[in-house]
């Protein structure tokens, strides 16, 4: 009996393949696990040497963090956040995709995920490694951040669970374990290809180690594939759930331009549009430096541009309520918060951030666009500096004039701000190199069972 | 492997090139009576899983125990900590704010129960597991790029070293090698 | 101290410790070193300093065995005064408090049993504060033998409990590294014994010749003791002088006396019994000797209740804004030469015999309406009003103000004509230039500079740098080694008032007694030390000299002297010394017509284009006397919030007349003097004129205060001490940039960022303000607006529990036993800022420096808000201090993730230090934004002398930690503590916080809010009080009463409440 398990797309004769025609298990088998099993290609030191150095950048800034304090960053009295907070959301949202992509367009059973979820999840992973440092960097005693988790001390205190805070450390940690969980799963089988492949006995022993010994055994497919499911089931709230908890960090405050309901949706739409950008940033130069158009059709841009469409609109929808809010709540402070975004000190970023995140995608409403990759990939840049200027707008307009006129400030980035945001840039670069050198970017058994009568031609009966 | 001291046999190992062979020889290897049958595919097919009938799999109970588990943990942990460690007065919002409570509770929920998954297929499969006799067949390792195997277990009542050696070839698999335990 | 002379060698070392700092010569480098840093620099150099390889060096070694080699080795040239100095910075490292002995003599505490210091209980000492020569009664709090606390004393008159700025201050300076720390002898290290040896022989000869060529300077002198030693010293020597220059003291006010009276004559005033005041280019309410006893009269006259509504009335004509002028209820900004004529038009207006009104048009109309109400309404009070003119009006002024006062009959009722505390009175400004003369004439073989510094504040003309070193021999005794010191061969550090016995008359005449607290630090001396080398008795210690003065004098045989003397030391004065009005207030003949003359003439003269300067002391460095005083400098003026600079401050038309922005430097010239100072835009300062405040711009005023501000004394010539008729303004391209802690932003952000912040203020009213007629009309005025307030109607209908939850959705916390809350009264807030300091030194604040303050990163826990309101030329002003409400819902509290910050169930906010991580969301969540964060580390862990300056009842806070005010839980707990061993609860008036205790209008009050008998209490029941931003139910403990004026009816035509444009909120 088809069980509704099968959490692998069966192809449909009348789509048009995700895999170019011609491919066998073997070759795709072959083409995958080529990139990382030949030999090291001359440009990848090049790339990775410069995302390690601008990595040391962020080991530079950190140390002189930590021996000075934050006093070293533009943060002050009104403004108590800057670029911290805002890079810290900015990760998080850029990890937003792979979670999507892997475990929502699974339940969705939208196969094209199949070639880029891989690449994706390592993307969320390394995201969310970056994000999930400046909420400790920006302490002003880092050293003392284990406060946060609930454990038992000799002081019989535990952390304050009304704060929102609190929530981002479970939900940040929670987000984090999930999707290595989940990345790792999936990379068990061909782990075992690569321990299988592997003409050295080092990386037979190290690959070896990962598959854990998976032989593929038909008994082992049933509750992998089962676990699979479960576990894509559960990171689609958690998902939702995060960018929910991050956009609380705000919504709970009662600062004017964060005490409001529509963050949440409007956070994850946002997320989810970041994170499809730097997907396409990411993938489209990877798609040409490794020949894999085969895999990454322009049928994956096109709906990735789609996705990045729609969830542009909320964001720009988000954007239109706000202001409506503002003026229909009849609250003053609201009023305010809002002309001062638009014609304030600050109106530069906030006037940048329309035509990066509402005006400039909608290029994408034009086939042309879509399909093309250098196009694509500009408009993908445009939306990633877009959406790290909501942020900024979000969290230093909001603070920098609140309730009293007597404190009122200024915001400036200082240069160790920029360099730690530079570095972690680094570290992400640096993180995934790694991955594109000694991983398969594309899970290959999802991409054998893709390729023609890979469920066997025999007994159609069964296959439906 | 020499004619005085030959090893325990593990079962036999039949390889096949396309699904359709493999499931047509689960098939007839059940109906020829076999029961301790095992087919290793490079990537999963439905039908082989039907075809050797094998029953549900445990996961989703497990999840849904590890899920409670969390719940339940998550939200008392909060309610002991307000209300029975260390009640405090916190911007004058009652000690029991179980409007806050329910985040961590959620997070919680999903950590344990994504736990339980991974470690509940881990644990059903055996894994990690660095040994298997399989692993001793040289072709086996096409198993995990494009070659489909069907493995008859020497445990198996009906196993004939021979008897069934011969049954498998009828199968016209394209090789039977000897599994050495 | 007899044996002090004696210890010299063995304390050398000591002193050294104290400072962590060596000889002057690597001072000297240190301040080479530092040259350009500020603040925090400065206790981080000097531990730099200590950290030179020589001193790691001599760690190593062991002390004193190997001290032998120390000595005199030629090679490597080490001497046994640096082994001193080095073994001073080590005992300064390991700790200080050895050098914390109590003096030797017996000083009376202010509290029961002396004998025993009860550990963790501080002891309270009566003594004298003294600034410009005035005292000021005071209560020092020690413990274990440091002084950490200043807190007035509640028996004085001038104090009456409260204190200023400079007084609350003071102790800083105590410890201050910076002080002066030996005597030195042509720049090198001497003992006490050299410098008498050394002096005695010129002094000898000299005394042969009747003490020819023999001068002292000192500043303002009203202590009888050295008064009584310079009248011995004068007769002994009779041709020597004694001159006297108080660069920052009003400088007519003299003159005036003599011309109206004849004699010098001290003016003080009764406001207790005023109905009308008029302050004629006065600050009398915060600045000058009487100031906190007359803002504590004041202020009684003017809080209007439900029950009472009635006010005195403010009327304040001046150029250069004062915090009295924001009091007023109508305040009318006028250019110098205007004021004058004005006064006179009053005068004549009043019918003052020989005043005759001033040529039309010399006054704008409006000031015209101004003085014909004024007038009346003062005919309306003869004799229960009083025209107030300080010394820094002119001459001319003052005279018609005396006048005034003399037909109003005001004079012997409000205004008092004294004869002067000052001993032997002259005029200063003479008195100086009589040195100069003396000096250039080369007729000076020894001048003795006692405590003053006139190299930097004597007038530029007498160019005193140059005229000093024509003196043969120079002596100069103060506690720092600053621009004078460097051009005298001897200089002696003074003790601290802290540190020395002497005594001082208040403005009153009361005569108070210092006694030291602590053994001078840096072995100090005492004015009384330095004259008695003169004497016979040589080696009198200041006890010896002030005990004796008192104990002849004081009536009885000599144990019951010494009784009246101990209890004099007890209560803090010399009862039955003030002064009673027993002299001659007429006003001389032809006085008024001269003054009016005169001002005819000046206004005749008068030329539009000039642009008159004014100079005044500068509200928080003075006359630069406390310019090394990190928290006086980082303390925002309270009417411009600059911090660490003065800057030349007109008016937004003046500045667009010529042509100079904010911050840009401008070039000021004066008979081919110039000063460069940046430019401060101040609404409410007049047009057409400029103030440049006193005190900056120092050279050697340590790494504290050096090259801070811009020099005004450059400018200021003796015939032009307070007004400088026409100075030349020309802006430069340069631009300094100015630390002010209020929005400073908007300069940034450009001026169409006004509208916005004018509007804000305007509808979101963190100041309520209105009038003592609509009050009177409708106590609940400020209610029936709509909006919370209604709210609070439908509350106060509700049934209690209901009404305890508000608009809350759950109930709220029952608090039963004590309710802490505060009430301010925004009527009374002079702005004067003492509270701030006094919270600073109560809570061991940290200061920041300039560069932090610019990032908006001050410490201060307790800040006053100022806010302009109304038209951008004429605004109203209000002050608004704003610690923390305490909220019973407090924002902060449900975001903090560790429960750093939670409730107390006395309603406190509590602020847990070690627990907090610093996420800075707390203060985010803030809407009054009154959290502080130390983004680095402020507070000073290096220098040990400044250990002993922190209240060891509160912690001392660390790097990445948020802090903010408590409401002193150190002194309520204190409290708490007394009144359960007396087994019972605390009463109204066992507890007072820091700033409650220094404010001098009791504008702030404390106290437990279910106990009616609490002032508190009282007021929030009060139509008035209100809370700041009440709409969002934070519920605050802090609480205000709205500012209400007394307008005469017949100017009605003053500002609106609230206008749609003008710079409210705005506060460049």
């Amino acid at each position: 009996m088809a069980t509704p398990e099968s959490a692998l797309p069966v192809p449909q004769p009348y789509r048009p393949p995700v895999i170019a025609p011609g491919y066998t298990p073997g070759t795709v088998t072959d083409k995958i696990s080529a990139v990382v099993l030949q030999r090291t290609p001359k440009w990848w030191y090049l790339a990775f040497g410069l995302s390690f150095c601008l990595m040391m950048v962020f080991l530079g800034a950190v140390t002189w963090l930590f021996l000075k304090g934050i006093g070293i960053w533009g943060v002050n009295e009104p403004v108590g956040w800057g670029f911290a907070i805002v890079n810290f959301v900015w990760w998080i949202g850029i990890g937003h995709a792979g979670t999507l992509i892997s475990a929502i367009l699974l339940l969705l059973r939208q196969e094209w995920r199949t070639s880029i979820n891989r690449f994706a999840e390592a993307m969320t992973l390394f995201a969310v490694a970056c994000a999930g440092m400046f909420p400790v960097l920006h302490l002003g005693r880092p050293w003392l951040a284990y406060w946060l988790f609930p454990y038992p001390n000799t002081m019989g205190i535990w952390p304050q669970f009304r704060s929102p805070l609190i929530w981002d450390v479970f939900a940040v940690s929670t987000y984090a374990t999930v999707s290595l969980l989940f990345w790792y799963v999936g990379l068990i089988p061909d782990l075992a290809t690569l321990r299988d492949r592997s003409k050295k006995r080092i990386a037979q022993i190290l690959y070896g180690f990962g598959a854990m010994g998976w032989r593929g055994s038909a008994a082992h497919w049933h509750n992998y594939e089962s676990a699979y499911l479960l576990l894509a089931g559960l990171a689609t709230p958690l998902v939702i759930s995060v960018h929910t908890v991050v956009s609380f960090d705000f919504a709970i405050g009662i600062i004017p331009g964060w005490h409001s309901t529509i963050f949440p949706p409007y956070f994850v739409a946002g997320a989810i549009y970041d994170g499809f950008a730097m997907v396409i940033t990411l993938a489209l130069p990877l798609r040409a430096a490794f020949g894999l158009q085969d895999f990454i059709t322009t049928r994956h841009l096109q709906n990735m541009a789609k996705v990045m469409l729609a969830t542009g609109l909320i964001v720009v929808y988000g954007y239109g309520i706000e202001i409506f809010f503002a003026f229909y709540s009849g609250n003053q402070y609201e009023k305010f918060m809002i002309l001062n975004r638009i014609t304030g000190p600050y109106h530069g970023q906030w006037l940048a951030l329309i035509v990066c995140n509402a005006l400039t995608p909608q290029l994408l409403w034009f086939r042309r666009v879509r399909t093309s990759p250098v196009p694509l990939w500009c408009v993908a840049m445009v939306v990633n500096v877009g959406m790290w200027l909501e942020r900024f707008v979000i969290v230093i307009t909001s603070l920098h004039r609140d309730f009293l006129p007597s404190s009122w400030g200024m915001y400036r980035g200082t240069v160790w701000d920029w360099a730690t945001f530079a570095g972690t840039i680094g570290l992400f670069l640096t993180l995934l190199f790694l991955f594109i050198r000694f991983l398969p970017m594309i899970s290959i058994a999802e991409m054998r069972a893709m390729t023609p009568g890979a469920q066997g031609s025999e007994f159609p009966e069964a296959a439906e | 492997m020499n004619v005085e001291r030959r090893p325990a046999v593990y079962g036999l190992m039949a390889e096949f090139a396309d699904p359709d062979g493999l499931i047509r020889a689960i098939r007839e290897s059940r109906q020829a009576g076999y029961r301790r049958l095992e087919a290793y595919t490079p990537y999963p097919i439905e039908q082989v899983s039907e075809a050797l009938a094998l029953p549900r799999s445990k996961m989703p109970l497990l999840v849904l125990a590890g899920g409670l588990i969390g719940l339940a943990g998550g939200y008392y942990l909060q309610y002991w900590v307000n209300l029975i460690a260390y009640p405090m007065n916190v911007g004058g919002r009652p000690m029991h704010s179980w409007p806050a409570f329910i985040v961590p509770t959620f997070e919680m929920t999903i950590l344990c129960a994504a736990l339980f998954a991974v470690l509940g297929m881990f644990a059903l499969n055996g894994l990690p597991q660095p040994y298997h006799p399989v692993f001793n067949v040289p072709r086996f390792a096409a198993a995990s790029r494009d070659r489909f195997f069907l493995l008859i277990e020497a445990a198996d009542p009906r196993f004939d070293r021979s008897a069934t050696a011969e049954f498998l070839r009828r199968l016209d698999a394209r090789e039977v090698a000897q599994v050495d335990d | 101290m007899s044996i002090e002379s004696a210890e010299d060698e063995g304390r050398t070392p000591l002193q050294a410790a104290a400072g962590g700092s060596p000889t002057p010569l690597d001072v000297a480098a240190v301040r080479e070193s530092l040259r350009g840093k500020r603040g925090p620099a400065l206790w981080r150099s000097l531990d730099e300093l200590a950290a030179t390889p020589g001193f790691q060096n001599f760690l190593h070694r062991e002390f004193p065995r190997q001290a032998a080699e120390w000595v005199e080795s030629p090679d490597d040239g080490v001497s046994r005064r640096r082994f001193l100095q080095l073994s001073g910075a080590s005992l300064a490292l390991a700790g200080l408090t050895a050098c914390t002995k109590q003096p030797l003599e017996h000083i009376v505490p202010y509290v029961k049993q002396p004998e025993e210091i009860v550990q963790g209980r501080p002891l309270y000492f009566a003594t004298t504060f003294v600034l410009g020569g005035y005292g000021l009664g005071v209560l020092a709090e020690s413990h274990q033998g440091r002084p950490t606390k200043i807190e007035g004393n509640p028996d004085h008159p001038a104090s009456l409990g409260a204190t200023d700025v400079f007084a609350q201050a003071s102790v800083l300076d105590l410890y201050d590294p910076g002080r002066s720390q030996s005597i030195t002898g042509l720049g090198r290290i001497r003992t006490w014994g050299d410098f008498v040896n050394e002096v005695a022989g010129p002094i000898r000869a000299l005394r042969a010749l009747g003490g020819e060529g023999i001068r002292f300077l000192t500043g303002r002198v009203t202590s009888p003791t050295l008064a009584d030693q310079m009248k011995t010293l004068l007769a002994a020597y009779p041709k020597a002088r004694w001159h006297r220059w108080e660069a920052g003291a009003p400088p007519y006010a003299h003159r005036a006396a003599v011309a109206a009276f004849g004699a010098p004559r001290e003016t003080v005033y009764d406001l207790t019994k005023a109905r009308v005041l008029f302050a004629l280019d006065s600050d009398v309410l915060t600045r000058g000797p009487g100031s906190v006893r007359y803002a504590r009269d004041f202020a009684r006259g003017r809080q209007a209740r439900g029950d009472r509504p009635a006010m005195s009335r403010l009327y304040s004509v001046e150029s250069s804004p004062t915090n009295t002028g924001t009091l007023a209820d109508h305040r009318l900004a006028l250019p110098p030469v205007q004021v004058e004529a004005l006064a006179l038009a009053l005068a004549a207006e009043l019918g003052v015999a020989g005043a005759s009104a001033p040529a039309a048009g010399s006054l704008p109309e409006r000031a015209g309406a101004f003085v014909a109400a004024l007038a009346k309404d003062l005919r309306a009070n003869a004799g229960a009003s009083a025209v107030i003119a300080d010394g820094f009006a002119s001459p001319a002024v003052q005279v018609l103000a005396h006048a005034i006062n003399q037909e109003l009959g005001n004079a012997g009722r409000t205004v008092l004509h004294l004869p002067p505390a000052e001993a032997d009175p002259v005029d200063h400004p003479e008195s100086i230039a009589a040195l100069a003369r003396d000096l250039d004439a080369g007729r000076v073989e020894l001048l003795v500079v006692l405590d003053a510094n006139p190299v930097y504040t004597a007038p530029a003309d007498l160019d005193f740098g140059k005229a000093i070193q024509k003196a043969r021999l120079r002596v100069h005794l103060g506690l720092h080694a600053d621009e004078t010191a460097e051009l005298c061969q001897w200089h002696i550090p003074a003790a601290h008032p802290l540190e020395s016995w002497s005594d001082a008359r208040a403005f009153d005449g009361t005569a108070s007694i210092a006694q030291p607290l602590i053994e001078p630090l840096y072995g100090g001396k005492s004015v009384h030390e330095v004259l008695a080398v003169f004497s016979d008795r040589i080696d009198a210690t200041s006890y010896d000299v002030v005990h004796d003065y008192w104990t002849k004098r004081l009536p009885g045989p000599s144990e019951a002297a010494e009784g009246t003397f101990r209890k004099a030391l007890h209560d803090g004065l010399v009862a039955g010394t003030a002064t009673t009005a027993s002299a001659t207030t007429a006003i001389a003949g032809g006085a008024v017509a001269g003054a009016a003359a005169e001002i005819a003439g000046r206004t005749a003269a008068a030329n539009p284009s000039w642009v008159p300067l004014m100079f005044r002391p500068d509200p928080t460095v003075d006359d630069g006397r406390f310019a090394g005083n990190a928290w006086l400098q980082e303390l925002p003026k309270p009417l411009t919030k600059l911090t660490w600079d003065n800057a030349l401050i007109v008016s937004p038309r003046t500045a667009e007349r010529l042509k100079v922005g904010v911050e840009q430097v401008a070039k000021l010239t004066w008979r081919g003097r110039e000063v460069r100072a940046p430019v401060w835009v101040q609404p409410g300062h007049a047009d057409g004129c400029a103030t440049l405040h006193l005190g900056y711009g120092r050279w050697r005023a340590g790494a504290v205060g050096t090259g801070t501000g811009s020099n005004a004394y450059a400018l200021r010539t003796s015939d032009a001490l307070a007004v400088l008729p026409g100075v030349g303004i020309v802006p430069t391209h340069g631009r300094a940039i100015l630390a002010s802690t209020q929005n400073h932003h908007l300069l940034e952000s450009g001026a169409e960022e006004i509208p916005a912040a004018t509007a804000a203020f305007a509808s979101r009213r963190p100041v309520r303000t209105g009038t003592l007629a609509e009050f009177a009309a409708n106590p609940n005025f400020l209610r029936s607006e709509g909006g919370p307030e209604s709210e609070a109607r439908e509350q106060a209908a509700m049934p209690p529990d209901q009404r305890e939850a508000g608009m809350s959705m759950f109930p709220a916390y029952p608090y039963d036993g004590y309710k802490w809350g505060m009430a301010i009264d925004l009527s009374v807030c002079t702005g004067c800022s003492a509270c701030v300091v006094a919270c600073q030194a109560e809570n061991n604040i940290p200061t920041v420096g300039k560069e932090q303050v610019l990032k908006q990163r001050a410490m201060h826990w307790l800040r006053i808000d100022r806010y302009f309101e109304g038209d951008l030329d004429d605004p109203l002003l209000h002050h608004q201090p704003v610690p923390c409400m305490q909220c019973e819902n407090a924002p902060c509290e449900v975001v903090c993730p560790v429960a750093a910050t939670t409730h107390s169930a006395e309603g406190l906010n509590d602020m847990v230090y070690n627990r907090c991580v610093g996420t800075r969301y707390c203060s985010n969540n803030c809407p009054y934004k009154v959290r502080r964060f130390n983004f680095l580390r402020y507070s000073n862990h290096d220098v040990p002398v400044l250990k002993m300056l922190q209240n060891p009842d509160v912690t001392v806070r660390m790097r990445g930690v948020m802090e903010k005010c408590t409401y002193c839980v150190q002194r309520i707990n204190g409290a708490k503590i007394d009144a359960e061993v007396a087994g019972r609860t605390v009463r109204p008036g066992d507890v007072q916080t820091a700033c409650q205790q220094a404010c001098p209008t009791a504008a702030i009050v404390f106290g437990n809010l279910n106990d009616a008998g609490w002032e508190a209490t009282r007021r929030r029941a009060d139509p008035l009080n209100y809370s700041l931003l009440e709409e969002l139910n934070t519920r605050p403990r802090t609480t205000y009463l709205a500012k209400l004026r007394n307008e005469n009816p017949e100017l009605a035509a003053a500002p609106a409440a609230v206008p749609e444009h003008g710079p409210g909120g705005r506060t460049t």
